[in-house]
């Protein structure tokens, strides 16, 4: 890097060239471990899903090209139908999350001081220190019908008899809410910490009531916060797998669950190929969806929040 | 430069050393059912033979998977039910022919091994080999759900939210033949079998108010019955003899048009290693005094030739109350399913399993 100004040009050029070549070996060894994360966990089993997903069973051991696993997949009501709840589903759970999250994180970001704030925020991750399993079982020994909460109820003579409050929507919404709320707190309390406090006084100072400070003021501050929460708790959501089977029963199947039967219990490797790439291509839209009504891109919440 | 060296050395030596304690320690891989292989069977196969075992829990669909997505790889002894191997190895080519020279055939009972032998060959060639059976039917807890006896009691009104089922195969062949049809008769009649699986599925759909939840792993099963949200359900017998040693209330009950009767037996997998090992615990654990530790903890019977001696009195008097033998004369014996088959009742049941 140092060679001196004046040498011969051939004199020059080497070490130049030594330096860009150490740069570049340099650059090649910061991001071979993110190229070969991307390529060989992200995107090759991506591709072999793709195309697994193109295979058309013909006769034992026999495959050919085509579209067949995903005509089924569209032809078959039950399917189209157990994904469309699954994404409403997914998008209320979504909501619920954002208006149980928003006054808990401006609590955390804006009002509690000191220790107190350390000790919400811990109280929020506390629940992710077991694994989300243990989590969905203890929401089933409250909810069942010999469990805690109809016992109490019993108990207060508010009804006569055990009451199941297990294998419903409202569970599963319930489950949900619970296991994701982390993922949304934590993005707005990020960005709420930002808001400077003159900004909210100098609001009222100017004659707005609290609803017109929060929906001018606030609201449009964490914007980024409030979309990055809610892809991130939105995604999961969808590809939630445990909560809806434990908590839902019988009438409230998730898509994820019909993949899980056609690779596991069907064996039909290709037909759940598609079922997935369904799943991949549904919440890429919604996403791409929710980031164009709001004005946000990916790169203004995920990547800041 | 000394140091290096030595500290060189002295990695390598303890890498060899790592590396050569999997290869003396022999291993079997073996891919089976819960409590198909308890502690005490493996500790006293380790005593005999020096080989370790690994036990996976699986069942039949996971074990098809498993060995699905490597070929046929990692595993030295699988144990799917008979009537689950001419298909799959038909599409997947998983599991390799036994060598029926290295299996002691005087231990088992005659009939159940010519039957596994029968209904596991493909081109002359056996692939499995009989293990364990039993039944899928009904548990009843007798005292609060007395008039049970068919899968269409299940879906009486006065059961609603009270029953469950496991949404497999079982439950809509039980179903099938509960409404008067004889899916087995029609394996080889694709349109046939569509209509009556189809009759069966609607009947189950129509059912589904009446079950509470469906149970996918028998642990499921035993906390609704125990805690008594379900007072009947479809079921295996094994589940049945379990509830019935802690509460004589319930028991398995064979439904009125016959149980469907399973053998599960030991096949070996495409790629498997240790072939030899496999061998030698099937021998092992058909001798009757193994064979019957097994029968204790499983609670499904055994194939082997005289354990029926030493297998605990009170699962034996809950076996006889269950299956006297005008039921097990009745016993509908799944037959090998023919590829293919698989893909039309999965269809069947995912529309069960969503609809509402």
């Amino acid at each position: 890097m140092n060679a001196p100004l004046n040498p011969a040009a051939s004199g020059a050029a080497a070490p130049r060239e030594e330096g860009a070549a150490a740069r570049r070996l340099s650059f090649i060894l910061v991001f071979a471990p993110f190229a070969l994360w991307i390529a060989l966990v992200i995107l090759v089993p991506q591709l072999n899903l793709f195309f697994l997903s193109l295979r058309e069973k013909v006769g034992p051991q026999v495959y050919a090209l085509g579209p067949r696993n995903y005509t089924e997949l569209f032809g078959e009501s039950v399917y189209v139908l157990t994904l469309v709840r699954t994404v409403v589903m997914s998008l209320l759970a979504t909501f619920a999350t954002l208006i149980i999250g928003f006054p808990i994180a401006y609590y955390i970001a804006k009002i509690a001081r000191g220790r107190a704030r350390t000790m919400l925020f811990m109280s929020c991750l506390l629940p992710f220190w077991v694994s989300e399993l243990v989590r969905v079982f203890g929401w089933m020994l409250i909810l069942r019908e010999t469990g805690l909460l109809s016992r109490l109820l019993q108990g207060l003579g508010l009804v006569d008899g055990p009451v199941e409050l297990l294998y419903n929507d409202v569970a599963v919404m319930v489950g949900l809410i619970y296991t994701s709320m982390l993922f949304m707190v934590v993005p707005l309390v990020s960005t709420l910490d930002s808001l400077d406090d003159a900004l909210v006084e100098a609001g009222y100072d100017l004659g707005g009531n609290g609803f017109v400070v929060l929906w001018e003021i606030v609201i449009p501050h964490a914007k980024p916060g409030i979309v990055a929460g809610a892809i991130i708790v939105f995604m999961l959501n969808l590809g939630n797998y445990l909560t809806p089977t434990l908590l839902g029963g019988k009438n409230s199947q998730w898509f994820t669950a019909q993949i899980y039967s056609q690779f596991i219990t069907r064996f039909n490797w290709e037909s759940g190929s598609a079922f997935g790439f369904v799943l991949l291509v549904t919440s890429s839209l919604i996403v791409w969806l929710a980031l164009r009504a709001s004005g946000q891109t990916l790169s203004g919440t995920i990547g800041k929040g | 430069m000394r140091d290096v060296k030595g500290i060189i050395v002295g990695l390598l030596a303890s890498v060899m050393l790592t590396a050569a304690v999997p290869a003396r320690a022999e291993t079997l891989r073996l891919l089976t059912w819960g409590d198909y292989a308890p502690e005490a069977v493996i500790k006293k196969f380790k005593d005999a033979t020096g080989i370790d075992v690994e036990v996976t829990i699986s069942n039949n669909e996971d074990m098809i998977s498993k060995l699905r997505a490597t070929g046929g790889a990692g595993f030295d002894l699988a144990q799917p039910s008979q009537d689950r191997i001419l298909g799959p190895q038909t599409d997947f080519s998983i599991y390799k022919p036994m060598d029926l020279s290295k299996i002691k055939a005087e231990l088992f009972l005659p009939e159940l091994l010519d039957a596994s032998k029968k209904n596991t060959a493909i081109d002359g060639k056996v692939y499995g080999v009989a293990h364990l059976w039993g039944t899928s039917g009904l548990v009843v807890d007798a005292r609060k759900a007395p008039d049970i006896k068919s899968f269409l009691d299940l879906c009486k009104s006065e059961y609603k939210g009270r029953v469950s089922m496991r949404l497999k195969r079982p439950a809509l062949l039980g179903m099938a033949f509960a409404l008067g049809e004889d899916p087995f008769a029609a394996y080889g009649d694709k349109a046939k079998y569509q209509a009556i699986i189809d009759k069966a599925g609607a009947a189950l759909a129509a059912c589904k108010a009446n079950v509470k939840a469906y149970w996918s792993g028998s642990d499921d099963l035993l906390n609704m019955i125990r805690s008594g949200e379900v007072v009947a359900a479809e079921a295996w017998d094994s589940t049945g003899f379990k509830l019935n040693a802690e509460n004589p209330d319930i028991n398995f009950v064979a439904p009125s048009a016959g149980a469907l009767g399973w053998i599960d037996t030991f096949a070996l997998p495409a790629k498997g290693k240790n072939d030899d090992a496999a061998y030698k615990w099937i021998n092992f654990v058909m001798q009757p005094e193994i064979a019957a530790m097994i029968v204790d903890s499983a609670g499904s019977f055994s194939a082997s030739k005289g354990s029926d001696q030493f297998v605990s009195p009170k699962l034996r008097a809950a076996f006889q109350q269950a299956f006297p033998p005008e039921v097990i004369a009745k016993i509908k014996w799944f037959p090998a399913v023919p590829a293919g088959l698989e893909e039309m009742e999965g269809k069947v049941l995912d529309k069960v399993a969503a609809g509402n």
